[in-house]
């Protein structure tokens, strides 16, 4: 299969473990973070947030604070009218509150002083004067408590987002199975605890022009919300994000200290700078929504699915944030995996009080892959299948179309099954019918458990809509040999400047340092969207591609002629331009540049990059077609303590089907960092609010909110699968968010085979492992989880016709019934 | 002004082997004194709680949490921060090998782990995996799961016991299919 860039060329770059560009600044301490930007006069800016969750601002007494000396500025939610929000469709948020609080953590008013702690003194002598509203807190109260509403619109009360979509007749096809299994689970929010606190520096500089610094993963949309909000000219705006330390989707969204800081700059003609404390980094949030969900799936006797009907409730916290994208999230990627000829998704998101949920590592899919999964192991021992094998017989097939019109090409998980059934010994290991009673002494029991998964690689629709590239890239090479790339993507560690800079130097034929790669400026760079959904290997290395050969091409013409040599005989390698019949003969590659800029001019090349279209047509298509999906399996070894609860994760198998490795190392790291984020989720981590009706936080802090140490984290054994994709740049898929998702089920899978109860609810705490295990002794049924959704009205689905039965991606016109 | 009307303490310590003189506001911590009066940037932070180990740094050999610690505390004794690891410009070998195998992802925390590290490597010249988790077990990282921090800590105590040592192929390119 032949893909972009390759050429069929051998590799001299491209699948080679490099150094990361910025490896030795970020083991020096010299990588510049938001936070370490200081400029001249900067004043220091301190948010004060509600106390309350929900409640009406009656007033704001700010002379207090203004008069504390020190203190050059006080803006409020009448300074910042417009909303604005990272979906067009919800624009529900006010940099500053406005009329009222809407969760313990919104801010209020925002200080700039001479230093942090005068910001903070005025700070706390703002006094604001709350009326008190009824809180909503969970997903039954979201549907069912009307008024009041946190937000003025949604589709209807407390309900921000309803979709109801229907493809193929689900009906026939449950009618058509030998077993029908219903199961209900419920997997609680989490964050992304990112290293680093959210921090940017803002600066109105003299020729009235508007610079913003910030540990963003979205250059692009921050850029865009400031122009709106402040009512500038975006062209007046320049935002330059810093090396995230770390994001994981939680710097994915237009934050309210990056438009204070910016009006506060305005304001004073000061730099300003506010560094959020970790309180404040949980109350941003924008991580995993919890999510309540209902399975029914048709089987037949060997396994194969005849229909599925997936339900969600999403709690979305506060605001829209990427919600609605979230909530088709948790329906969208059920179909890539295994063949699933009819499906229908109903979901919900709510508003709560609470702070907002968005995009964490995986964005909406972690969540239904779960409950998939672990549902599919309960389907494979009622059929007394191996869930392993089960799995394999069934794969959805590559270059196939989905029931939900979701185009699959490359498809690895059947190798990447088999690799992982192998390093695990899974043949020898596994039995439905574990020897080891499951009853409460003093010995550990072991246990295995299978799952797979797959994840986009890039969203195949921008957030807003356009016609325009997702991705773009420039490039410029100078008469000393200099290549420099260009590109508004963001490292946020996962190493996108390096991928730039293997490419192109892949491309070029040099040493990928040789290369100066500048990024995420928003005044220097093309647009690219950002660092979310799994986008920026495939995306921005696609028009990395197109920049270098659009350059390759100049450089080749003027080679060609001062050789003379045919140009097709010109080829780039050990950084000189060479004919390949003679490769004594050539030029190095700085000489290539010099006869290049004096036959055309300056050398500067540019490529971008669109998704190709997708074949789905229907209101709802937008969320989950990509380019390409990455395939992972993983095998959990566990081992359980029924005398404690306590679950030790010993190994996790891993394959990962990557198309084709840019720089394996940087896989490698992507899929362990992957592995144990899931860990984390299916171990320990949650976001969990004070039952009573405050809805107080429990713990925002990282001592309380528990994530794996070292002492936790398990061993990995990697498999990388390459089944090179013709959408990727060399055939590479993503490997950011997909390694993640197997992980959780095949975790809660290996507990059951270990102690026979199976806890339908992440994360997996020994209380919850124990109270199974007393059910179990006491001949209940052996397992911990929700046992009902809530009943709820559900729009009319849209239906459409599957492929298979003709259908063009349309919904069906709707059926007016006449009584 | 309020702030300003404070007197500043004055204190001398040696810091990344180099005498220095330093004042600020007494109540800063030493996280806040490397960072804001002496520009040494390199030194982050997470928490300024004590949670996390992002700002680890080295006082008289000894790892301590600098968010925890008075700058006033750090008076005569010796401090050392990501800044002083390198000899000139030839890297410390922690350095040198969290670069190589990918340790450092964000890098964010890389500068608390690779100081933990050296304190370690200092007393164990030949830690075992077990010694290094328990070792690093302070420090939180959310991009690696912690396993090319271990690889890179192992290079580094065989490239300094003048050991040669290589990664294991499938720590870089994954188990030989």
């Amino acid at each position: 299969m032949s893909s972009n860039g390759n050429n069929g060329k051998p590799l001299n770059v491209v699948g080679k473990p490099f150094r990361k560009v910025d490896a030795r600044a970020k083991c020096t301490g010299q990588t510049k973070f938001a936070d370490d930007i200081v400029l001249p006069r900067m004043l220091a800016c301190k948010i004060l947030r509600s106390h309350e969750p929900h409640a009406r601002i009656k007033n704001i007494d700010l002379s207090k604070a203004l008069a504390l000396p020190g203190v050059f500025a006080i803006v409020t939610g009448k300074d910042f009218p417009i909303p604005y929000g990272i979906l067009p469709v919800s624009q529900d948020e006010h940099a500053l509150c406005i009329d009222k609080v809407r969760f313990i953590g919104d801010p209020v008013a925002a200080v700039a002083a001479i230093d942090e702690d005068v910001a903070f003194d005025a700070m706390n002598l703002i006094e604001v004067e709350y009326e008190r509203l009824q809180t909503i807190t969970s997903i039954e109260e979201g549907l069912l408590v009307e008024e009041p509403r946190i937000h003025e619109y949604g589709d209807g009360g407390n309900v921000h987002k309803k979709v109801s979509l229907e493809f193929g007749d689900v009906d026939e096809g449950f009618a058509e199975a030998d077993l029908i299994r219903e199961d209900t689970f419920f997997y609680e929010g989490n964050t992304h605890l990112p290293m680093e606190q959210h921090a940017a520096v803002a600066y109105f500089d003299s020729d009235q022009k508007l610079t913003l610094w910030s540990a963003t993963q979205t250059p692009h949309y921050v850029h865009r919300a400031l122009a709106k909000v402040l009512e500038i000219p975006a062209s007046h705006i320049r935002v330059i994000a810093t090396p995230n330390g770390g994001g994981f989707g939680g710097k994915s969204d237009p934050f309210n200290h990056e438009v204070v800081v910016s009006k506060l700059a305005m304001i004073t003609g000061r730099p300003v700078k506010c560094t959020l404390t970790r309180e404040e980094v949980f109350y941003c949030h924008r991580g995993r929504h919890p999510v309540l969900m209902h399975l029914k799936t048709g089987v037949t006797k060997d396994g194969a699915i005849t229909a599925m009907h997936f339900k969600s409730f999403l709690d979305g916290g506060a605001y829209g944030s990427y919600g609605v994208a979230s909530t088709f999230y948790t329906g969208a990627l059920q179909t890539v995996t295994y063949e699933v000829p009819r499906y229908k998704f109903q979901g919900a998101r709510v508003f709560t009080n609470k702070p907002p949920c968005g995009p964490k590592r995986g964005h909406g899919t972690p969540q239904p892959r779960y409950a998939l999964e672990v549902h599919l192991d309960k389907i494979a021992e009622q059929l007394n299948l191996d869930p392993a094998e089960m799995r394999r017989q069934h794969l959805a097939p590559p270059n196939s179309v989905t029931a939900n019109y979701l185009r699959i090409g490359s498809m690895g998980l059947g190798a990447c099954i088999d690799k992982v059934v192998e390093g695990s010994e899974w043949k020898k290991k596994f039995t439905w019918s574990n020897p080891q009673s499951p009853i409460r002494n003093s010995q550990s029991r072991k246990g295995i458990g299978i799952a797979c998964s797959s994840y986009i690689c890039g969203a195949g629709l921008p957030i807003y809509w356009n016609n325009m590239p997702q991705s773009g890239v420039q490039l410029r090479l100078d008469r000393q040999g200099g290549v420099c790339v260009m590109c508004g993507s963001v490292d946020i560690g996962q190493g996108s400047d390096s991928i730039l800079a293997y490419i192109v130097a892949e491309v070029l034929g040099i040493d990928p340092f040789d290369i100066r790669v500048i990024t995420a400026d928003t005044d220097l760079t093309p647009v690219d969207l950002g660092s979310y959904s799994s986008r920026v290997t495939l995306m921005t290395g696609n028009a990395a591609i197109q920049a270098a050969e659009r350059a390759r091409e100049l450089l080749t013409l003027a080679v060609a002629e001062k050789l003379g040599v045919p140009i097709e005989n010109i080829s780039f390698a050990e950084r000189r331009a060479f004919d390949v019949e003679n490769p004594e003969v050539g030029v190095s590659f700085a000489e290539a540049i010099v006869l290049a800029e004096s036959k055309f001019g300056t050398i500067g090349t540019v490529g971008s990059y669109t998704p190709p279209r997708s074949p789905g047509k229907y209101k709802g298509a937008g969320v989950g077609p990509s380019p390409a999906y990455s395939y992972s399996a993983a095998v959990a070894e566990v081992d359980v303590d029924p005398a404690t609860g306590i679950v030790t994760v010993e190994r996790i198998w891993i394959a990962h089907d990557i198309g084709k490795s840019i720089n394996p190392a940087l896989v490698m790291g992507q899929v362990e960092g992957s592995v144990y984020m899931g860990l984390g989720e299916i171990l320990m981590e949650e976001m969990s609010y004070r039952a009573n009706r405050n809805v107080v936080h429990k713990f925002p802090s990282m001592l309380e909110y528990k994530s794996p140490t070292t002492l936790e984290m398990c061993d990995v054994k990697t498999y990388l699968i390459e089944d090179p994709d013709p959408n990727g740049p060399f055939g590479a898929k993503e490997v950011g968010q997909g390694p993640l998702l197997p992980v959780p089920p095949a975790v809660a899978n290996a507990v059951y085979n270990a102690v026979g109860v199976r806890i339908d609810e992440v994360p997996i705490t020994p209380e919850k492992v124990l109270k199974a295990l007393r059910e179990k002794e006491k001949g209940r049924d052996p397992r911990f989880g929700p046992t009902a959704v809530p009943n709820t009205d559900w729009p009319e689905p849209l239906h459409v016709l599957t492929p298979a039965e003709g259908g063009d991606g349309r919904e069906m016109p709707r059926v007016s019934v006449h009584s | 002004m309020q702030n300003g009307a404070k007197q500043k303490a004055h204190i001398s310590f040696s810091l990344n082997g180099e005498a220095c003189e330093v004042a600020f506001a007494p109540h800063k911590t030493l996280l806040e004194v490397l960072r804001e009066d002496l520009a040494l940037t390199g030194t982050k932070h997470g928490c300024e709680l004590g949670e996390c180990g992002t700002c680890t740094v080295l006082v008289d050999g000894k790892s301590i949490l600098s968010c925890l610690m008075l700058g006033l505390d750090a008076a005569g004794r010796r401090v050392e921060t990501i800044e002083g690891m390198a000899e000139g410009a030839q890297l410390h070998p922690l350095q040198e090998t969290f670069a190589d195998t990918g340790a450092a992802q964000c890098g964010y925390c890389s500068p608390g782990f690779m100081l933990v590290a050296k304190e370690l490597l200092e007393k164990s010249a030949k830690p075992t995996r077990d010694e290094i988790k328990e070792a690093l077990s302070g420090n939180l990282c959310r991009c690696t799961g912690y396993i090319k921090i271990y690889e890179a800590v192992e290079l580094a105590a065989a490239k300094m016991r003048g050991e040669a040592m290589e990664l294991p192929r499938e720590s870089l390119f994954g188990i030989e299919t």
